[in-house]
């Protein structure tokens, strides 16, 4: 909300000697946020002077159209300016700045010659005065409202300071100058004038009956007033005071019915409707849309009604969208002189319900959803009669009300436990102030529990905690001391936690960065991915960021193959990432329950229910290998990242967790169908790694051969604690045992059956031959295998024993051959 | 004949000759002339046996002496020698130390996880626990147990990424307040635990917005807690974050799920920063989650990450944050 310093003024004390940065402050002090503060006039400086245009000669002889005009500025002689506006006619009140004067942004104006002219200064437009944003044309004065010559700078007040200030939504009073004068006064320690104090509410003489109104739905409003005049003269400007305010609260100003409507709701905080009555057919209701299907609103949209929403409607159809848009065949015009005028206390969600389903956020929905002063009503729509009458010389015809005025409940509230919950000592005569102050009436102040009723306007006061708040805020926030709480025992992190810090860090410290993804993905790349099964169940977000990625990523390899898109992009080669977050599968049925109620907890089963309907979402980690590990340099070729590097990182991450695991050969989108593993832990699957296939690393642009693994962390078990076994200390036997065996069969296989037949005083096994060459479709391994006993050296016919053991336990379980050649 | 003078000439000549001697190879040549097989101490060496039995002893004693003598400077200059040469070469051996490996890819951690870890830490240290729960959320969780029911000005003022079908009443969380209920539906006071983890609001991404971003909440709920020890704990946290110097301040505020409420305010490299939103915890939330309002109070605060680390790092575009270009997570290092 724009707030002028000037009108606050209007209702609340400011010391003279304050600066704009002090009263910004002291709004910050009681939770009015200060987005900016406006010095509007800054810079200016006279002569800028009312001029009465009294003749105008047209020059075409130039690109554009020039008028030559001649002014009376109060000063005897005519002045004779050139203007390039085309928007006024002899007779008009316009602002001319003569030379000397200076406009805001430093522009000087001087008598210069132009157009053949000498041109004595300028007519100004709003803009050009720092007015507003308006630059259709100069801007002409209401007729007569000054003598030729007068001070513009006064006369429109354009020197003032305004505050852009935030308004938290539960505080509808507080878009108001009312509201904000009050606070303001309250922050400052200052007086303040309540502008509906003055507003006179009874015995305003009428002429006749007016238009009758009724709440037909009970829930709609509390209370609502209509006040009928006639006799309104629909061509009566504006008065300067009135339009200047309108426009510095970010206003426009358009006519004099539709103005005062809007000068009540800054004023006061009320919005208000201004009904043609010649359009009104009986009297006006305030009810549910119901069968009506349709209404034209003012913006010139004819809307689709639903049943349930809230209008104003005359006893044979919709006139308006209560509180949200008025409709266009009752708009009040340039020929009405009939005016009703509703102030109505509408059901706050009931309007932010209009305003939602049909996208109009309005200046009157915005406060009424976050609840108007219960009782203004009355006093508002007063205030727009008055100023009809005063300003537009109509007189009143009737009044009508329908409801009833609200009283706010009664708050039982222990003063002590403002000191209790701000751990600030505030003493029972402060507490009893501040309560005041902010409005409410403290009773029974002599017992335990005071009796505290908020005002009509603070519906948001419902508990002790709303109301220490009130207090906390006018003492200020300051004065609360700074503790710590009790010091607990903290349980650290948990082993789940403490795990996945160390995988990051190992994972850093092999070289790869971490990134955090979106985790929205598109079908197109679902399908490019060729996921299916469970990978291919996503979940639908209903009001996506953007239509082409809708979906909730099913794994993490997409994301990550994006960002390894955007660093080739920028010129990265070689590269390794890695993300570590959740992933969402629609596995489960779609598991409705009911939304308990927050007065009590859930019982087991509606807790139980709520905690069933959350999907699991395991958390995984991605990596994806690009280029070379080592760059080629002048220490040699470098190295690429192979198929196995993407199985190493989650074999060594199993193996530092102590968690036993298998590797099993597979064909796993999108991995390459002839490099890809299957890592299992327990015969579960928790791991896919390799060389991605060609057809991905294309589509990304990525260099050929890039690798990519997938482990669901959370798939797996806990780790064991460590058993160290006995380390032996006496010399090893080392045995080389090269074996011809069918290139089907997995050295991993190979491997375990030598494991297996040499016994158990083998120490470790190493592969450290592997040649393909040998044709017939089978391969030779070679294998190092390093023997130790814990309690003597061992002779050379021992090993060469246990060799021939594993060599034969190898052929039985593979069909391998010791290589002879 | 061998004489005493003839050993002791014998001796002279070989330490002369070893002396002489420039290099290993000049010394072995020495060597065997002088001590070799056919040098003149081991031919009377072997002469020895042919000698009579009552000279035998005294002329061994001597021959045993000289070459005792000629043993010992040869493995004295051998060593000298030796070491000699060791220099030489290992002079010959110097690098250019400033050459460069590249066989050590330098990876890093991103900063938000080292952010993470500095305040799960910092918590720790203070007695806390670090919580966690699901992205993907009941509405229930998110909104209604936080006093948002559905008609609530405060829940459409948050863009919800809303899931289909409605009726599973599912969101990415627009907060990690979610875990702070589902740790108060099955945990009794007292609570220490912060909240960190990933939330979602539909903001389209610019130099300050992210719709995918990162918070950490706090709550405690105990016996005889204030905003006193609110204000104690933020400032403590403030100054673990941006250094001693930094001032806090607090600011009366709105949200449904605290009372009273209020926006946290650094003063940090000479301006006020808006840094997070705290508050005592609404006794309705308390209440909703079965804790006795009038035997407990509580306070809880949020704060993004994201701007923790853009504050602090001086970081002007959120995209660097987002976009995973590695440069912009090695700049980290491992550290922060």
């Amino acid at each position: 909300m724009r707030v002028p310093l000037s009108w606050l003024k209007e209702f609340a004390e400011i010391p003279v000697d304050i600066s704009p940065d002090e009263i910004a402050i002291a709004f910050v002090r009681v939770g009015f946020e200060v987005e900016g503060i406006e010095q509007t006039g800054e810079g200016i400086l006279g002569p800028i002077v009312v001029g009465i245009v009294k003749a105008i000669d047209e020059i075409t002889e130039f690109k554009k159209p020039i008028r030559w005009v001649e002014l009376d500025c109060g000063e005897g002689a005519s002045r004779f300016v050139v203007c390039g506006a085309r928007n006024f006619t002899v007779g008009d009140y316009v602002v001319v700045s003569l030379p000397g004067a200076v406009l805001p942004g430093g522009f000087t104006i001087s008598k210069r010659e132009t157009y053949g002219k000498t041109s004595e200064g300028m007519i100004c437009s709003s803009r050009e005065l720092g007015l507003s944003q308006e630059h259709d044309g100069i801007l002409v004065l209401p007729e007569g409202c000054a003598m030729p010559g007068e001070d513009v700078i006064s006369l429109l007040k354009v020197e003032d300071v305004i505050f852009d200030i935030a308004v938290n939504p539960d505080r509808g009073y507080a878009l108001s100058i009312r509201g904000m004068a009050r606070e303001i006064a309250a922050s400052l320690g200052t007086s303040f004038q309540d502008p509906i104090s003055t507003i006179e509410v009874k015995g305003i003489p009428s002429t006749g009956n007016g238009v009758a109104i009724s709440i037909d739905d009970p829930d709609a409003a509390s209370i609502v007033y209509i006040r009928s005049l006639e006799n309104f003269g629909p061509l009566s400007r504006t008065p300067i005071w009135m339009s200047r305010k309108i426009e510095k609260c970010g206003m426009r100003s358009i006519s004099l019915a539709v103005d005062i409507t809007n000068y009540v709701m800054l004023e006061l905080g009320q919005p208000l409707h201004a009904f043609d009555t010649a359009k009104i057919n009986g009297s006006l209701h305030i009810r549910r849309a119901g069968s009506s299907k349709t209404l034209k609103t003012l913006d010139g949209q004819v809307r689709t009604l639903k049943s349930e929403d809230l209008v104003v409607a005359d006893d044979e159809k919709p006139l308006a969208l209560a509180g949200t848009m008025g409709g266009e065949h009752s708009e009040v015009n340039e020929f009405t002189t009939s005016i009703s005028i509703e102030a109505a206390r509408f059901n706050p969600v009931m309007i932010a319900k209009n305003a939602k389903s049909h996208r109009i956020p309005s200046e009157a929905s915005k406060r009424l959803e976050r609840g108007v002063d219960c009782n203004l009503a009355e006093f508002a729509s007063a205030r727009a009669l008055e100023l009809m009458m005063r300003l537009g010389g109509a007189r009143h015809v009737g009044s009508h009300m329908s409801g009833e005025l609200t009283q706010l409940p009664t708050i039982q509230f222990d003063p002590h436990y403002a000191s209790v919950l701000t751990g600030a000592d505030i003493t029972r005569e402060v507490v009893q102030s501040k309560l005041v102050l902010v409005g409410c009436s403290v009773e029974n102040i002599n017992q335990e529990l005071w009796d505290v009723t908020p005002p009509s306007w603070r519906i948001d006061l419902q508990s002790p905690a709303d109301l220490v708040e009130e207090v906390a805020r006018m003492v200020g926030y300051d004065a609360i001391p700074s503790l710590l709480p009790p010091r607990q025992v903290s349980p650290g992190l948990t082993p789940a936690q403490l795990r996945l810090r160390n995988i990051s860090a190992f994972l850093a410290h092999r070289g790869l960065v971490e990134v955090q993804t979106y985790p929205f993905v598109s079908l197109e790349t679902m399908q490019l991915m060729g996921f299916s099964g469970d990978r291919a169940k996503s979940f639908r977000i209903l009001n996506p960021m953007s239509n082409e990625a809708p979906l909730l990523r099913t794994h993490l390899i997409p994301g990550l193959l994006e960002v390894a898109e955007r660093n080739v992009g920028r010129g990265n080669k070689d590269f390794a990432l890695f993300e570590i977050g959740s992933i969402f599968r629609a596995l489960g049925p779609d598991r409705e329950f009911a939304a308990p109620g927050i007065s009590a907890r859930p019982s087991q089963e509606a807790k139980a229910a709520i905690f069933a309907s959350v999907p699991d979402q395991p958390i995984h980690l991605g990596a994806v290998l690009v280029g070379k590990d080592e760059p080629e340099s002048w220490q040699g070729k470098g190295r690429e990242y192979v198929w196995n590097d993407a199985i190493e990182l989650v074999t060594s991450i199993l193996d530092a967790n102590r968690i036993e695991w298998s590797i099993e050969r597979s064909d796993f989108a999108p991995w390459h169908p002839g490099k890809c593993a299957e890592i299992l832990v327990e015969e579960k699957v928790v791991a896919h790694a390799g060389e991605l296939h060609p057809r991905i690393v294309s589509a990304y642009g990525l260099p050929e051969r890039a690798c990519a693994a997938v482990l669901n962390l959370s798939a797996l078990p806990n780790s064991t604690l460590v058993k160290v076994a006995q380390f032996g200390t006496m010399p090893v036997a080392v045995q080389d045992v090269a074996l011809v065996v069918d290139a089907n069969v997995p050295a991993s296989r190979v491997e375990d059956s030598l494991r297996l037949g040499a016994g158990p005083l083998l120490e470790s096994i190493r592969l450290f031959d592997r040649y393909d060459k040998i044709g017939e479709g089978k391969v030779s391994l070679a294998f190092t295998l390093t023997f130790r006993a814990l309690d003597r050296t061992l002779t050379n016919s021992e090993v060469s024993l246990m060799r021939e053991a594993a060599a034969a336990a190898a052929k039985e379980a593979t069909g391998a051959e010791i290589r002879t050649a | 004949m061998n004489s005493a003078a003839n050993l002791q000439l014998w001796v002279d000549d070989a330490l002369k000759a070893f002396a002489a001697s420039k290099d290993l190879e000049q010394l072995k040549i020495e060597r065997i002339a002088h001590f070799g097989d056919k040098s003149p101490l081991s031919l009377a060496s072997r002469s020895l046996g042919s000698l009579p039995a009552n000279e035998r002893a005294g002329a061994g004693k001597l021959i045993g002496d000289a070459k005792a003598k000629v043993s010992q400077a040869l493995v004295e200059r051998t060593a000298a020698l030796e070491a000699q040469r060791d220099e030489r070469t290992l002079k010959e051996e110097k690098v250019d130390i400033s050459l460069r490996t590249f066989r050590h890819r330098v990876g890093a951690l991103h900063p938000l996880t080292l952010l993470k870890n500095e305040i799960n830490d910092f918590f720790i240290a203070q007695g806390y626990g670090v919580a966690e729960g699901p992205e993907l959320e009941a509405e229930w969780l998110n909104f209604d147990a936080l006093n948002m029911p559905s008609d609530h000005p405060a829940r459409s003022m948050q863009d919800t990424f809303f899931i289909e079908p409605e009726q599973a009443h599912l969101v990415l969380r627009t907060h990690t307040s979610p875990v702070q209920i589902r740790t108060m539906l099955e945990q009794k006071p007292p609570i220490y635990i912060i909240c960190p983890g990933r939330t979602f609001r539909a903001d389209e991404l610019d130099a300050t917005h992210t719709p995918v971003f990162n918070q950490v909440e706090g709550l405690v709920v105990d016996k005889g807690i204030s905003m006193a020890h609110l204000k104690g704990t933020l400032d403590l946290f403030a100054q673990k974050m941006f250094g001693g110097e930094v001032k806090t301040r607090l600011r009366p505020s709105y949200f449904p799920f605290t009372e009273p409420s209020a926006e946290v305010d650094v003063f940090f490299n000479g301006r006020w920063i808006e840094w997070g939103g705290c508050g005592m915890v609404n006794p309705k939330v308390l209440i909703a989650c079965g804790i006795d309002p009038v035997e407990y109070s509580g306070f809880a605060f949020g704060m993004g990450l994201e701007r923790t680390l853009m504050v602090r790092h001086g970081i002007t575009d959120m995209h660097d944050i987002v976009e995973g270009d590695i440069r912009f997570s090695q700049a980290f290092g491992g550290g922060i």
